[in-house]
């Protein structure tokens, strides 16, 4: 049988002041599964995110990620090693000086050679077909720029599983294009989007989940 | 809101090794503070004045960045001169300037001109990135140099978050005026700055973590170390020299 990538169980959270924001949710994301997750504002899609990466910690529940139980901080590091993030805001992910530095970040983090840093660099510019801002600095560039810069950040880590918070949001119709073709193209991709732009979820998404109330519904 | 134009040229003092320029700038910086004769000013004058001819930046817009310095060095001629004991030269009601003072006063003006002016010329004429990996070389405690580099790269987006605040006060008819609403809204405006940057804050630390940071900072450009800076450093260094010769003996 096969064993999913991400396994959620009874997952719930609460935040001061905001109440119940999880409630003993399920899910779980098989390798190859492209699956999409709608909620409207405020109804937890970061945080279910952010709970699969070990950035937030829930109050219950069990995680598991490539099979095994993560609990600790030091469970999650290897995680992210191989799972992907995207921000909502793309002005918290790239902090470098400039769009090369801010893409070698992950690998260099990986401890991957000088040269092969270079080559992922070089490859990522080329997938996203931002070559031209390669040397601009982060905080010049514009909104969807910077939403594809990010985007190549993430994949330099080369992950097994991406997850997309909000990518589409504030996008014009031609970036907004560009990602959708780049998700489909990358057939051997495994991830979790989620959104509220249930236009887009229904391109680039195979499986469709609602987040309501703390809970998916199929 | 940021830029660096100076950073942008092409002249031997940009293509110098950035550490060279942060031990430079230090170590005069430190020689000429400690001074006081107006000799060993003289020579410590050289040093800005040569650069200033290296960088082959413009005076109008060096003169320009010298202003708001000199702005808090005017504040310091409307005390120090009254408050030496010494000789008078002229009085000003009860107030009596001293010689002593205004030597002292004109010392003053002129090392602090000299420190800002060369820091200027050899800082100025590096991208902040370079600086920040130069600091990281010279063995700076990194939680230092992070927290120098990410003040530089999110001055913008806080200032961003800024005017965006202001901008939804004004569309709603916010008039500033000496009045206890504008001072409560400013409150609120600045206390809302603070928490965002906070909040922001925590989300790039997260953002960091999930592309793997463990505590350090990996570069991926590295300084050459070139022969020119050999040299470079060889002549400071006989410069510093002189200064202290002429400083201790």
């Amino acid at each position: 049988m096969n064993i999913p990538v991400i396994e959620l169980a009874g997952i719930s959270i609460a935040f001061p002041g905001r109440g119940k924001v999880l409630s003993d949710l399920d899910f779980s994301l098989y390798a190859g599964e492209k699956v999409g997750i709608k909620g409207t504002n405020g109804s937890g899609k970061t945080t279910l995110l952010h709970v699969m990466m070990g950035l937030i910690k829930p109050d219950a529940g069990v995680i598991k990620i490539f099979g095994r139980e993560r609990k600790e901080e030091k469970d999650f590091r290897e995680v992210r090693r191989h799972i992907g993030l995207l921000f909502q805001d793309s002005d918290d992910q790239l902090f470098s000086p400039t769009v090369e530095e801010d893409i070698a970040f992950g690998p260099l983090n990986l401890r991957k050679s000088r040269e092969e840093v270079r080559r992922i660099v070089e490859e990522m510019c080329t997938l996203l077909g931002i070559e031209n801002l390669r040397d601009r600095f982060s905080h010049t560039l514009s909104h969807g720029e910077k939403r594809l810069v990010a985007l190549a950040t993430i994949l330099a880590m080369e992950p097994r599983v991406l997850l997309l918070d909000e990518p589409t949001t504030a996008l014009d119709e031609k970036t907004t294009r560009r990602i959708e073709e780049l998700l489909v193209s990358q057939k051997q991709l495994t991830y979790c989007i989620v959104s509220h732009d249930m236009n887009f979820l229904g391109k680039v998404s195979e499986k469709l989940y609602i987040l309501e109330k703390g809970r998916l519904e199929g | 809101m940021i830029d660096s134009p100076f950073s942008q040229g092409k002249s031997i003092l940009h293509s110098l090794d950035p550490r060279v320029k942060i031990l430079v700038v230090s170590l005069y910086s430190f020689l000429t503070a400690v001074e006081k004769r107006p000799v060993v000013l003289l020579y410590a004058s050289f040093l800005p004045v040569i650069l200033f001819f290296l960088s082959r930046l413009r005076i109008r817009e060096v003169v320009k960045r010298m202003l708001p310095v000199n702005g808090f060095v005017l504040l310091l001629w409307l005390f120090l001169p009254f408050s030496f004991p010494g000789e008078k030269i002229f009085t000003l009601g009860p107030l009596v300037a001293t010689r002593e003072g205004i030597l002292y006063c004109l010392i003053l003006t002129w090392k602090s001109n000299l420190i800002f002016l060369t820091t200027l010329l050899l800082l100025s004429t590096s991208p902040i990135f370079h600086l920040v990996h130069a600091l990281h070389h010279l063995r700076l405690p990194s939680r230092l140099v992070q927290l120098f580099y990410f003040t530089y790269r999110y001055i913008p987006v806080v200032h961003r978050e800024y005017t965006r605040l202001s901008q939804a006060a004004k569309i709603r008819g916010f008039q500033p005026g000496n009045n206890l609403h504008t001072y409560r809204s400013t409150g609120y405006l600045v206390g809302m700055l603070i928490l965002r940057a906070y909040e922001r804050s925590q989300r790039i630390y997260q953002a960091m973590l999930a592309r793997g940071f463990q505590g350090t900072f990996w570069t991926l450009h590295h300084f050459q170390w070139r022969k020119a800076d050999s040299l470079a450093g060889v002549i400071f260094f006989l410069y510093f020299l002189g200064l202290c010769y002429l400083k201790w003996l």
